[in-house]
């Protein structure tokens, strides 16, 4: 495959071998975060197991000047600390990489590589000698690896030091055995070893107006700035730091002074049921109120999101996307809930779905969100994933415009109803095919009973053919008018090739770099990212206006193509499927080499004349 | 089938309450249920309570969820905001509503296979967060739409219309809801309305979650001899630990001469309820003797009905969360976003 030629400076991937639970995660986070000080593009991607301690787990640190933010499979060096990966571990590392591992236990032979350069360092005899507490001595064996990978990597030292302080603010006896656990590690790598290696970090500039956040702190945030007053939720991986997150917002920005009132509630139900029950009951009284879940939760909301649907009560579900079918793989990543969310629950329904590619949008489309469920008086699915939700992305600063309202949708007010003769709430639909809805406690003339039963545009149950379906075909009406209110989709069509590029989420990075690859190979393409369900118009010509269309997402059973096809009125054999599922995220080689290996096919068969139009 | 609106008739001589509402203001639309059913005087007595304490009723919401019990809130409060949603919701979803504007006094009406089967752990849980609402079960041990199978209340050994008998142990909601730390337990029968109403009332007053577990006959499928839901064996087997008298604060001075053998209790918004205790020495503060009494009870099949228990020391939802008084729906958003400034010094964090 084609592979961009690295010089090693700003160039370069790591991958660090921990065992989970030992307080691994804390050190290979200071790594990044110290990188990414020194203004250089950096990325971090932790693929971590369903466990609190003993298991496997593994930190991807990419570094690359040109923003690439994928997971790289070419590790040039592995800092093996988990004795029982070390043969996989080893393997993986490229040819004429290092492998970083702790020698104070002999490495059997067998394991050993020509190709690979080894940096053996007694990481845990050092801190057996310096730290007494078991503890202690097994949290700082990280710190003290960290400390040599400063030395080889060439990261500034100042700025780990001001990392350490600012962590350890107030914690003087903590801040002093981390700076003693950094030092041996870096002496000792110092004094046995060249260093730096020749992949190294160097300062730059690129990161004056970027943060690190994970997309659920960001979506959080989005909610708090949302107006958003009401979350319920139950526990589950991978988003329950969304919950986390908001809830020290809210503790941070949402207390009267005054009073030391609580301007939210957090209610964290007995079940996903119940969360989208108090969600939906929280909307229906005028609040702007959400969830966060993950696909098994997605499962168990499938009831009450058609009761929403049906009885158009707004509510906003922030998915965050892990590995199925059932328990599946809970600390993995995956797209597997675009067909689930999309039509979820029995009978006829559609839902507005919203597809971030970063924790940027996370922030941005958990604000639209609100807006678009108030607006469209209906559940909204934000579809993230573990990837973009549990990792630290490197993106730009987030921008609030103080001039923003809530976009409450139509809502009678008490002067509004006096005004009517009177209120019939499926009735007088706008130019959206939305009625007007009321909130209890305006007045006795606004009342009526919301349900999901069937029921005619006056809002009175209805067992009648005529009547029922009146409500239904509005209902189709009002979602496909929704189209025009979602994030458009991102296109890049400059290439103006025969070949179209087609994807969603957490596949951007990814699918740029192979963008990139591919235009190196000598195959151009265009660029489209699906931002939100129902599509706009533009998907579909974008769709006609190429030969061939590879649809790249995470998941077995291409199920944004199967959307687009049935959504659209594309002919299937234009859109080709670029899968991945085994639940990590995205890489541009697996891109790259799927997408070369169809043209190729394509090619041969005749049914592409040249690669580029 | 449609609904029907009930025609508007007007005695000049009909009585109104202090908001200059009759009795009829307070009904809903007409029944579709069987002509004799539990739950039709249950909505009688509701609508005698709300009128009585004279709610206002567009600041009531009314919750159901699926089943003869969660039809009933069409047949009530006509000027009332009403939710009838899905099978055993009703719970989470009144628990959302009341997050979100602690003003609306909530009702929620359910059934014996709503809150005892499919919604029983919404139930539990809405009982343990004590939220603010009167929760009502028409309970006849029956499913009725679905025609005539055993609910959980079923007791063991009651026969089906079809004969056949139950096996399984009943769950007792009150019994239930006591174990699970209830701040008000009551339990009525729909054939005793003067009984219901004044418990109704107190419902309305307490600070937390009223649980009032009504007995309710199904005449088509749980009258029969050899149920234990039905009218004449409830009658047969009732035994009222409480009668209830329901005093509004503003009528509490002229009615404040205490008798002999009764409590009053003073609900958290002032209001008072005053107990007359049939077998004597019964006391529904003590958690632990009304639990006792109950299952001895229980145990030689009376049915005891009254207000079982109150405890009005406890916070409810909003108290545990300090929760703004303005209703959180009603909050002006300049209030709830944190705004650019703040996001940029939050930002000055993430680096």
């Amino acid at each position: 495959m084609q592979q961009r030629s690295r010089n090693g400076i700003n160039d370069f991937a790591i991958k660090l071998a921990n065992v989970n639970g030992t307080g691994s995660a804390s050190a290979n986070g200071l790594l990044m975060q110290a990188i990414f000080r020194m203004g250089v593009p950096v990325s971090g991607k932790n693929l971590f197991p369903s466990n609190i301690q003993g298991l496997p787990t593994w930190y991807e640190i990419r570094v690359s000047k040109d923003g690439y933010g994928a997971r790289s499979l070419d590790y040039d060096l592995m800092v093996a600390m988990n004795a029982q990966t070390y043969a996989r571990d080893i393997q993986e590392v490229r040819r004429g990489g290092y492998v970083l591992y702790d020698s104070s236990w002999p490495l059997d032979r067998a394991l050993w590589r020509d190709d690979a350069q080894f940096l053996p360092i007694p990481l845990a005899e050092m801190c057996n000698s310096r730290f007494r507490n078991p503890r202690e001595r097994t949290l700082l064996k990280n710190i003290a690896y960290a400390g040599a990978l400063v030395a080889f990597l060439d990261i500034d030292m100042a700025v780990i030091e001001t990392l350490l302080d600012e962590k350890f603010a107030g914690k003087k006896a903590l801040r002093e055995s981390n700076r003693q656990a950094l030092h041996i590690g870096y002496d000792y790598a110092r004094e046995h070893f060249s260093c730096p290696l020749p992949f190294h970090v160097q300062t730059m500039d690129a990161n004056r107006d970027k943060i690190l956040i994970d997309g659920n702190t960001a979506a959080a945030l989005g909610c708090v700035y949302a107006g958003a007053t009401v979350a319920a939720w139950y526990p589950i991986t991978p988003s329950t730091s969304v919950m986390d997150a908001f809830r020290e917002f809210c503790e941070r920005y949402r207390r009267e002074p005054e009073t030391g009132r609580h301007n939210y509630l957090v209610l964290q139900a007995e079940d996903e049921l119940a969360a989208i029950g108090m969600v939906v009951g929280a909307c229906w009284a005028g609040a702007r109120a959400f969830t966060a879940t993950s696909g098994p939760g997605i499962s168990l909301m499938n009831e009450l999101l058609g009761l929403a649907y049906y009885s158009e009560i707004p509510a906003v579900i922030i998915d965050v996307q892990r590995v199925g079918p059932s328990t599946g793989m809970p600390t993995r990543t995956q797209q597997g809930d675009l067909l689930e969310c999309a039509y979820a629950s029995h009978g006829d329904t559609k839902h507005i779905l919203l597809f971030p590619a970063n924790p940027g949008e996370c922030f941005e489309f958990a604000v639209k969100a609100f807006d678009l469920a108030e607006r469209f008086q209906t559940p909204v699915i934000i579809l993230s994933d573990l990837d973009i939700g549990m990792n630290d992305w490197v993106v730009p600063r987030l921008h609030w415009d103080d001039s923003y309202r809530p976009d409450h949708g139509r809502i009678l007010s008490k002067e509004d109803l006096d005004r009517l003769p009177k209120f019939y709430r499926y009735s007088d639909e706008d130019e959206n095919h939305v009625t007007p809805r009321t909130l209890p406690g305006v007045s006795p003339k606004g009342a009526y009973v919301a349900r999901g039963s069937g029921h005619n545009k006056l809002g009175a149950y209805t067992e009648t053919p005529d009547e029922y379906q009146q409500v239904m075909d509005r209902l189709a009406r009002k979602h496909r008018s929704a189209a025009d209110a979602v994030p458009l989709p991102q296109i890049e069509d400059t290439a103006r090739s025969r070949i179209g590029i087609i994807t969603l989420g957490g596949c951007d990075p990814a699918v740029r770099e192979a963008l990139d690859l591919l235009a190196d190979g000598g195959i151009t393409a265009d660029y489209l990212r699906i931002r939100g369900f129902p599509f706009h118009k533009s998907v579909e010509e974008f769709l006609y206006a190429h030969d061939v269309c590879f649809v790249i997402e995470q998941n077995r059973d291409a199920q944004l193509r199967a959307l687009l096809v049935l959504e659209t009125c594309v002919p299937k054999d234009r859109l080709r499927s670029v899968l991945a599922y085994g639940g990590f995220p995205l890489s541009a080689r697996h891109v790259v080499e799927s997408v070369s290996q169809h043209v190729q096919e394509l090619t041969i068969a005749g049914k592409m004349k040249g690669r580029s139009g | 089938m449609p609904s029907i609106a009930k025609p508007v008739v007007r005695h000049p001589s009909q009585q109104t309450n202090e908001l200059g509402l009759t009795i009829r203001d307070y009904e809903g639309t007409m029944s579709t249920l069987c002509a004799g059913c539990g739950h039709d005087s249950i909505t009688a007595a509701i609508v005698r309570a709300l009128w009585e304490i004279a709610m206002p009723p567009h600041m009531l919401g009314k919750m159901s969820g699926i089943g003869c019990s969660s039809k009933t809130p069409a047949y009530f409060a006509n000027g009332a905001h009403g939710f009838n949603s899905a099978h055993g919701r009703m719970p989470a979803i009144a628990t959302g509503a009341a997050a979100a504007n602690r003003d609306i006094t909530y009702i929620g009406v359910s059934g014996d296979g709503d809150s005892l089967s499919i919604g029983l752990g919404h139930m539990c849980h809405a009982i343990r967060r004590n939220v603010r609402m009167v929760y009502v079960i028409e309970n006849n041990g029956v499913y009725g739409l679905t025609k005539g199978q055993f609910s959980a209340s079923a007791d063991v050994g009651s026969k089906s219309k079809r004969g056949e008998s139950n096996q399984f142990q009943p769950i007792d909601p009150v019994i239930l809801a006591l174990g699970l730390g209830a701040t008000f337990v009551a339990r009525g029968f729909s054939g005793d309305k003067e009984h219901l109403v004044p418990i109704l009332r107190a419902a309305f007053a307490h600070r937390g979650l009223a649980l009032v577990d009504v007995i309710s006959p199904c005449v088509t499928f749980n009258d029969h001899s050899g149920s234990t839901k039905s009218y004449l064996y409830t009658r047969k087997n009732e035994l009222k630990a409480t009668a209830a008298d329901f005093v509004p604060v503003r009528e509490e001075i002229v009615t404040s001469i205490a008798e002999e053998g009764v409590t009053s209790i003073a609900m958290h918004d002032g209001n008072i309820v005053r107990f007359r205790s049939v077998p004597e020495g019964y006391d529904p503060t003590d958690r632990q003797r009304v639990m006792s009494f109950l299952l001895d009870k229980k145990n030689s099949s009376e049915i005891v009905t009254g207000l079982l228990f109150i405890d009005e020391t406890v916070d409810n939802l909003h108290e545990q969360n300090n929760t703004s008084a303005v209703p959180l729906c009603q909050l002006p958003y300049e209030q709830l976003c944190p705004g650019a400034r703040a996001l940029d010094q939050l930002q000055d964090e993430f680096r």
